[in-house]
């Protein structure tokens, strides 16, 4: 089910955001734009459907205009054209065209937004901060302290709710900004950089607070984000944006193993794709191994390990170096081998790639098998398996 | 005479002409509405003076005292308003007082009722406050005695034309400073009240306004001090108060008497000035 929509979106700032429109057009850049109309090009032809229940992340640099296309979800960004669907009980709202007490109910009840300052308003105490949702709401006093009191407790914050934002740390405001953002128990998360005015340790904390708050609300949550670790740790799905436009959509690992083009290559370039990538990014797929006849397979290109499939895709036989081998999970790959044995390490595809490494360090280079959890074969990595994900080469 | 100075000055623009005949008009179809103005004002300003006036001023220096340590949680302030109160009375000038503060309190209300909504339309409207600049300096710079002379045409003598003419020299402070308060409101508290879908009307009253509340009683305080200072003006065109016998000491070049007057008024300045920075205090 799909929770948001961006359907060729264009976003022109400035009072001659029409001519700027067909400028673009016409194909024009957005400094030509900005040169003739003095409009600024903040998001063209933005495409992407956010399904229920996931973390998309935009990702960009400044000014890519990442969140311009979140800020057009609440309507904050007015959309020059094109729509953007927003999910209400099934049915699919265009917040361009909505009449404004429509995008008023979908503020109020739908879409919530944490913002990268907190904005918390200063007169007020942590617990009407976290209110403020629903008083705009008209909800009743009595029900309304009930959730507040909720919420504070669902970020730990319970004992703070009399204090004022200036007297709580960077970190404890943007709880308070969450909490504020839950109490609407709206089911779509709009996150504008929520953790970027953070120090580090204090932003990893939050990261994996919401990733364990993710875990029970399943919010469907678009998260803008200038960082790629952070992008990489919480999207289920990365949209990278440059100048306006999105360049690239997928899942965290094709992003590090296929970026789309130099500007996603450039991004990526400093990040390790241990963190991200599993055996399963890099294996060669079972029916793509080398026959070595009567029903023997060769695990790596180096034909030093070799297995016997059954037909129901279970291993009957297993060599290396034309020896019987041993089985040893790579869980236990901490574990030095025991002397004399022939080791053949096995994974399943979810096993991270960092410990296929480890195991192929133990088992001197040795490829790993995969099996999935029907103990069917699925697939082999061999060194140069990995060298490839890790250096990011395409087979020669 | 030079040929180009003789060239400018052969027609002389009618300004003074044309506002005579402005004030002439305002004076032969609106007069039933000005005289009404100025009746209401009189009536309810006077009634409450005289309504101060019968209780024993030593009742109304302790209450004084007490609102001034409501206000500002002082006890020295406290002490040193009723101590300056005291000092007031002694001189012989309570009644002057008494008439003065309506009139300031009188005209800081009138100016911050009017004003603030104006500051608040002015800030959501930009046209309107490039309208309105112009106008404001002009109410700021044009010398009192100036607007002075048709307002006495407009309202006659006495209390009205006094509270008139402090209201138009008093009132940009608040429409200025409101505007100010409301335009310089961060961005991001506003898009956090529009984010959780708030009205136009919930907008102004939960964000905008608290937000700007402590400029606007900046505001307020100037008010007041302008209000104050027009004390002498008022009593020009017949106003009662502290003003009175400062013009009559001018008058009559009596030292003691205008010594005496002046020393009231800077000790009601201070007292008017410590007692009502409200909005300085919340805003440190």
């Amino acid at each position: 089910m799909t929770a948001v929509e961006f359907k060729n979106v264009d976003i022109v700032f400035g009072e001659r955001a029409a001519e700027g429109i067909r400028m673009l057009d016409q194909g024009a850049s957005r400094a030509e734009i900005l040169e003739k109309t003095g409009a600024v090009l903040g998001c063209a032809g933005a495409n992407l459907a956010i399904k229920e229940g996931e973390i998309s992340v935009l990702m960009g640099l400044s000014g890519s205009g990442k969140s311009t296309l979140l800020r057009a979800v609440n309507g904050l960004n007015k959309v020059s054209r094109g729509e953007v669907l927003v999910n209400e009980d099934g049915k699919l709202i265009d917040v361009v065209t909505c009449p404004p007490e429509t995008l008023r109910r979908l503020r109020q009840h739908r879409v919530a937004m944490v913002f990268q300052q907190f904005a918390l308003l200063p007169w007020r105490t942590v617990a009407e901060n976290v209110g403020l949702g629903l008083e705009l709401a008209g909800m009743p006093d009595a029900e309304r302290e009930e959730r507040v009191g909720r919420q504070l407790k669902l970020v730990g914050l319970d004992q703070w709710s009399k204090k004022y934002g200036h007297e709580l740390s960077g970190g404890m405001q943007q709880r308070v900004g969450l909490a504020r953002a839950f109490a609407t128990e709206a089911p779509i998360l709009l996150m504008d950089e929520p953790f970027s005015a953070l120090d580090p340790l204090i932003r990893t904390k939050l990261q994996d607070e919401l990733l364990s708050l993710q875990k029970t609300l399943k919010k469907t949550i678009i998260f803008v984000s200038h960082d790629l670790e952070e992008a990489l740790k919480l999207g289920n799905r990365i949209s990278i944006l440059e100048g306006g436009r999105i360049v690239q959509t997928g899942r965290p690992e094709d992003i590090v193993l296929r970026p789309a083009n130099d500007y996603v290559r450039e991004f990526i370039a400093n990040v390790n794709p241990l963190s991200v990538l599993t055996a399963y990014n890099v294996m060669r797929d079972a029916r793509d191994l080398e026959d070595a006849g009567e029903g023997w397979v060769w695990l790596d290109r180096r034909r030093t390990t070799r297995f016997k499939i059954g037909p129901d895709r279970k291993v009957v036989a297993a060599e290396r170096d034309k020896q019987q081998a041993t089985w040893v999970a790579c869980s236990q790959a901490e574990k030095p081998v025991e002397p004399g044995t022939r080791p053949v390490y096995w994974a399943s595809p979810g096993t991270p790639l960092r410990t296929v490494m480890l195991a192929m360090h133990r088992a001197e280079t040795a490829p790993v098998a995969l099996f999935d959890e029907g103990e069917r074969f699925v697939g082999a990595i061999g060194v140069r398996d990995v060298l490839q994900a890790v250096l990011r080469r395409q087979p020669d | 005479m030079d040929p180009v100075t003789q060239l400018i000055t052969a027609w002389k623009i009618p300004i003074g002409a044309w506002g005579k005949a402005f004030f002439s008009f305002l004076t032969t179809n609106f007069e039933w509405f000005f005289d009404g103005i100025a009746r209401g004002f009189t009536v309810v300003l006077e009634g409450l003076i005289g309504l101060v006036l019968m209780v024993p001023p030593i009742i109304v220096v302790v209450l004084v005292a007490l609102l001034a340590w409501y206000l500002q949680r002082s006890v020295k302030l406290a002490i040193a308003t009723a101590v300056g109160l005291l000092f007031i009375i002694n001189l012989g000038f309570w009644k002057e007082t008494i008439e003065t503060l309506a009139l300031v309190i009188a005209a800081a209300g009138v100016s911050m009722a009017i004003g603030v909504p104006v500051g608040i339309a002015a800030a959501h409207r930009p046209w309107l406050f490039r309208i309105l600049r112009p106008i404001l300096d002009l109410m700021q710079t044009m010398p009192t005695f100036v607007y002075l002379i048709p307002v006495l045409v407009l309202f006659g003598l006495g209390l009205a034309p006094g509270l008139i003419a402090t209201v138009i020299f008093a009132i940009p402070a608040p429409v200025r400073l409101t505007h100010l308060g409301i335009t310089s409101v961060p961005k991001q508290l506003i898009e956090a009240g529009e984010a959780f879908g708030a009205t136009r009307r919930q907008l102004l009253w939960k964000v905008e306004l608290p937000a700007a509340l402590p400029t606007i009683m900046a505001g307020l305080t100037q008010c007041i001090m302008l209000s104050l200072s027009m004390v002498v003006i008022a009593a020009l065109v017949g106003a009662n108060g502290l003003g009175k016998p400062v013009v009559r000491a001018l008058n009559s070049v009596n030292i003691p008497l205008g010594l005496e007057a002046g020393i009231a008024i800077v000790v009601l300045a201070i007292i008017l000035d410590r007692v009502c920075r409200v909005g300085e205090r919340k805003a440190s």
